[in-house]
C-alpha cells in the first residue's frame, strides 16, 4: 500500500459537528449474485475456450479477493472473433428490416432490466462503485439505451432526411473500467440499431458485467456472431484495432490510448469515434443558489470516485462567495460515507485498482509539493481494500498538475476568480474539452457563459445528468465523435 | 432623506430542483437495527404530542396527556414525548396533568391557525397561554402582510409575541404551504430568526401540504446559515403529515446530515405529530419480538 498522505481535517468555516452519538448500521444488500468461477471468450454466439488456454483474475477491489477469472484473448482469438462478426453482418444482420433488428434489442433491454439487481451487485463488487449508483444509474441507464436505439433501428430514414443510411460493417468497440456496463451499453446500442456487428473488449479489471451481458445476449437469442465479447489487456485491444477487417473503432478510455489509437488507424480506411479524458471546470458565480451548487460539486466530483471523464475536477468560485461556499463544501464533505461497495449507505466506494489508487495518492502528494494545501475528510476508511478519503485541494492555480492533468479520483482541484471573463479563460485553458458546470440564478447568465466554454457538455445548475437521448463527446482532446442521441447514431453509419 | 438599511436579512436563493434532488438522496439512507431502535427513540422523545380541534374538552387533554406520560408501558427503556401542544384554554387542564413531570405544555397561539386577527389580540392570546402555564408558545405569521411584502410589519410582529411570551420558548409557524415557494420559505425563516424565534416550524396542520421535506430541508439550511453568522442555535420543527415511523427516520437522517450532533435532541428539534407516536411504538415492539402486532395493542388517543 501506498504511505497515507498529509491531511488537515478541521473545517475552520464552519462550527458543525458531524461527529454524532447516533450513527447508521451496516445495511449490506444482500441479494445473491451468481458469478462463475470462470468466464471463456463470448465468439459466434457460443462461449469458447481461448486459443492459448489462458485466463487472467478480476479481483474485488472493496477486499483484494478474486471474483473470477476471464480468458485471455489473443490475435488468433480476435481474428476468429472478427470472422464471426463479419460473416454475421455479411448472411444475416446488414440484411435484417430495421423493424427486426429492433425487436432484439429490445429483448436485450428487458432482460437488462429484469436482471438489473443482479447485474448492480457484480458490478459494484467487480468495480468497486457504491451499490447506490450502480442499482439507481449504471443499469438502468444501460438499460435505457438500449430502448432507446432499438427505437432508432426502422427509422435511420427519419434520422437522417433524404439520404440513406448505410452500416459501416464490423466495429471493434472498446471500453473503460469505470462504467462496464453503461459504456457497454453505449457502445452496442447504436452499432447494432444502424446494422453493424461488432467485437466488444471490456476493461481488464472489470470484465464481469460484459460477460453476463454476453449471456444476456445468448438468452435474446441475438444471431450468432453479431455481438462478440472477448477479454484482455492492451495487446487484445491492439490487436482489435489493427485487425485488417475491421471498418469501425470506437474507444473510450484515456487520452494516451486514443491518441495511439488515433495514430494507428491513421493511415487506414478505418473509421473511428473517441470519447477520452477530461479536466472540467466546475464554475460558482456569486449569485448561484449556494447550497444547491454545493450539492452539484458532491454530484461533480464524487460520483463514481471520481472515475469519472466528465468529472468536475476543477473548481472555480468567485471570490465573494469563496469561504462560503469552502465551508458549506468541507460539510458537506463530512457526511459522505466511504466504505463497503455493497452497503447501500455507502455514497464513495473503493477506487477501482492497486494502480489507480497509487495514481491518485501520487497526485495528493505532487498537489502539496506544487504548494496547494491538501484537505480530505475526517471518516474511516476500510483496512483493505484500495479506498481514497475525499479531497480537495485549496489555493490551487492553473498552473499547477493537479489542475492541468486528470485525476480519475475524488479530488478536486479549487482556484478562484473574480470575473465572468476569467472564469471563461480558466475553464477554456486546458488541452481537455468534455465537460463543464455553471451554476448561477441568472438565466441570462447561463447562455453567456455556455456558449464560451468549449466543452461538449456543459451543465447549467446541476452535474453529471446522463440521457440516452442527449449526445455526449469531447472538444480538443477529449474526443471525437458523439454518443448518445441522434448524434450517436452518426460515427456508425455511411449517408448516401 | 437618511439612509436605512434594507429591513430584511439579505436571503439567499433557492432551486427547487437542486433541494428536491438532494431529499431524493438523503431519502436512500437505509436505517437498519441498532441504529433504527436508536433513531425511532430519539424520534419519539421530540413528539410534541399534539391536540388541536375545535372540539378539545379538558376529558381529552387528559387522556392525551396520560399518553404523553405513559407511552406503552409494557415496553421498558422507553422515552417520554417532548411535550403536548393545545390550545390557549387548554392548558390550564394540560399544567394539572403534567405537574411534576419534564413533558413541557405547547399552546398555539396568535389567532391560530390563520392569524387574521389583530396585533393586540394577539398579544392578549399569547399572553393567556402564557399566563395558564405554557412553556412554549407555538405562533403563526401573518401570512398575507408577508406575501404583500410587509416584512417589517411581520418582524415587528414576531418581536412583540416574542416579548410577550416572556420566558416561554417562542415557536413561529411559517405556514410553508401558503408560501407558495421555497425561496420564500427561506425568507420567511431567515425573518424569524433575526426577530426572536427560538424554533421555527413549518406549519399548523390545518393547511396542505403540511411538512414537507424540501421545505424542512430549506428551513435547516437556514437555521445552519444563521448559526455560522451568529453561533445562536435556533430549533426546527416539521409539523403535519409525518405519520410514520419511516417518514421520520428520513426527516432525522435529514438533520443528522444538516445540522450534526448538536441538534439531535428535544431542545432544538421537535416532530408535531398525532398519530406518529404509535407507529413508531409499534416498530419498536417489531425490532423487539420480531414480529408487528395489531394497532389494539396501543393507546389510541
Amino acid at each position: 500500500m501506498s504511505k497515507a498522505v498529509d491531511s488537515r481535517t478541521d473545517r475552520p468555516e464552519s462550527k458543525i459537528r458531524f461527529s454524532t452519538s447516533w450513527s447508521y448500521a451496516p445495511a449490506p444488500e444482500t441479494a445473491k449474485a451468481t458469478i462463475a468461477p470462470r468466464y471463456d471468450l463470448f465468439i459466434n454466439g457460443k462461449f469458447v475456450t481461448p486459443a492459448k488456454g489462458k485466463y487472467f483474475a478480476t479481483t474485488n477491489p472493496a477486499n483484494e479477493k478474486k471474483l473470477s477469472e476471464v480468458g485471455e484473448a489473443s490475435a488468433e482469438d480476435v481474428n476468429k472473433a472478427v470472422k464471426a462478426a463479419r460473416s454475421a453482418y455479411d448472411k444475416v444482420w446488414s440484411k435484417m428490416p430495421g423493424k427486426e433488428r429492433g425487436k432484439y434489442i429490445y429483448r436485450i433491454a428487458r432482460i437488462l432490466q429484469e436482471r438489473a439487481r443482479e447485474l448492480s451487485i457484480i458490478e459494484s463488487m467487480d468495480g468497486g462503485k457504491p451499490i447506490r449508483e450502480s442499482r439507481d444509474v449504471d443499469i438502468p441507464l444501460a438499460a435505457a439505451h438500449f430502448f432507446y436505439y432499438a427505437g432508432w433501428a426502422d427509422k435511420l430514414d427519419y434520422a437522417f432526411p433524404g439520404r440513406t443510411a448505410r452500416p459501416l460493417g464490423v466495429a471493434g468497440q472498446i471500453i473503460p473500467w469505470n462504467f462496464p456496463l453503461l459504456m457497454a451499453a453505449w457502445k452496442i446500442a447504436p452499432a447494432l440499431a444502424t446494422g453493424n456487428t461488432l467485437v466488444l473488449k471490456p476493461a481488464e479489471t472489470t470484465p464481469l458485467t460484459a460477460m453476463k451481458l454476453a449471456e444476456v445476449i445468448r438468452d435474446a437469442d441475438l444471431p450468432p456472431g453479431v455481438v462478440n465479447i472477448i477479454t484482455g489487456a492492451g495487446e487484445t485491444g491492439a490487436a482489435l484495432v489493427n485487425h485488417p477487417d475491421i471498418d469501425k473503432i470506437a474507444f473510450t478510455g484515456s487520452t494516451e490510448v486514443g491518441k495511439a489509437i488515433q495514430k494507428a488507424l491513421a493511415p487506414t480506411r478505418k473509421h473511428y469515434s473517441l470519447e477520452l479524458g477530461g479536466k472540467a471546470a466546475n464554475i460558482i458565480f456569486e449569485d448561484a443558489t449556494i447550497d444547491q451548487a454545493v450539492e452539484g460539486i458532491i454530484n461533480g466530483i464524487f460520483f463514481n470516485q471520481g472515475h469519472v471523464c466528465c468529472a468536475g475536477s476543477r473548481l472555480l468560485v468567485q471570490e465573494s462567495v469563496y469561504k462560503t461556499v469552502i465551508g458549506k463544501l468541507q460539510d458537506r464533505m463530512e457526511t459522505l460515507v466511504v466504505g463497503d461497495p455493497l452497503d447501500k449507505n455507502t455514497d464513495i466506494g473503493a477506487i477501482n485498482s492497486k494502480i489507480q489508487l497509487e495514481k491518485i495518492n501520487e497526485y495528493l502528494e505532487i498537489g502539496q509539493k506544487e504548494g496547494a494545501n491538501l484537505w480530505q475528510t475526517s471518516c474511516d476508511i476500510p483496512s483493505s481494500g484500495y479506498f481514497c478519503r475525499p479531497a480537495l485541494f485549496l489555493n490551487a492555480t492553473q498552473s499547477h498538475r493537479i489542475t492541468q492533468e486528470e485525476i480519475f479520483g475524488p479530488v478536486v482541484a479549487i482556484q478562484t476568480f473574480r470575473t465572468p471573463a476569467e472564469a471563461i479563460e480558466k475553464a477554456n485553458n486546458t488541452p481537455y474539452g468534455l465537460s463543464g458546470g455553471v451554476w448561477t440564478d441568472k438565466g441570462s447568465k447561463i447562455f453567456k457563459i455556455t456558449t464560451k466554454i468549449q466543452a461538449g457538455v456543459i451543465w447549467a445548475n446541476t452535474y453529471n445528468k446522463f440521457d440516452p437521448t442527449s449526445p455526449f463527446g469531447g472538444y480538443k482532446e477529449s474526443g471525437m465523435g458523439r454518443e448518445g442521441g441522434l448524434h450517436g447514431l452518426a460515427p456508425y453509419v455511411e449517408l448516401n | 432623506m437618511p439612509l436605512s438599511a434594507p429591513s430584511l436579512p439579505h436571503s439567499p436563493t433557492i432551486d427547487q430542483v437542486g433541494v428536491e434532488e438532494r431529499v431524493e438522496r438523503l431519502q436512500k439512507r437505509s436505517i437498519k437495527k441498532a441504529s433504527k431502535v436508536h433513531a425511532l427513540k430519539l424520534a419519539l422523545s421530540m413528539i410534541d404530542l399534539t391536540t388541536l380541534e375545535g372540539a378539545d374538552s379538558d376529558g381529552k387533554v387528559r387522556q392525551l396527556c396520560s399518553k404523553a406520560k405513559h407511552l406503552h408501558d409494557a415496553m421498558p427503556d422507553l422515552p417520554h414525548v417532548a411535550a403536548v401542544c393545545v390550545y390557549p384554554t387548554l392548558v390550564a387542564c394540560a399544567k394539572q396533568e403534567l405537574t411534576g413531570t419534564d413533558i413541557k405544555i405547547a399552546a398555539v397561539a396568535t389567532g391560530f391557525p390563520s392569524g387574521q386577527y389583530p396585533r393586540s389580540t394577539k398579544l392578549a392570546d399569547t399572553r393567556f397561554a402564557v399566563e395558564e402555564g405554557a412553556d412554549e408558545i407555538d405562533m403563526v405569521i401573518s401570512r398575507g402582510h408577508f406575501l404583500a411584502g410587509e416584512y417589517a410589519y411581520v418582524f415587528d410582529e414576531i418581536a412583540a409575541i416574542k416579548d410577550a411570551c416572556g420566558a416561554a420558548h417562542l415557536k413561529v409557524i411559517l405556514e410553508t404551504g401558503e408560501l407558495g415557494t421555497l425561496d420564500s420559505v427561506r425568507k420567511a425563516s431567515d425573518l424569524a430568526m433575526h426577530a426572536g424565534a427560538d424554533f421555527i416550524k413549518t406549519s399548523t396542520g390545518k393547511v396542505q401540504p403540511s411538512a414537507t421535506q424540501p421545505v424542512t430541508l430549506v428551513m435547516l439550511e437556514a437555521i445552519r446559515d444563521f448559526y455560522q453568522a451568529t453561533g445562536k442555535k435556533i430549533g426546527m420543527k416539521p409539523a403535519g403529515g409525518i405519520s410514520t415511523a419511516k417518514i421520520s427516520l428520513q426527516y432525522l437522517v435529514m438533520l443528522r446530515e444538516t445540522l450534526g450532533e448538536d441538534w439531535l435532541t428535544p431542545d432544538l428539534y421537535r416532530i408535531g405529530a398525532s398519530r406518529l407516536a404509535n407507529d413508531i411504538l409499534m416498530q419498536l415492539m417489531k425490532e423487539r419480538t420480531g414480529a408487528y402486532q395489531s394497532g389494539d395493542y396501543f393507546s389510541k388517543d
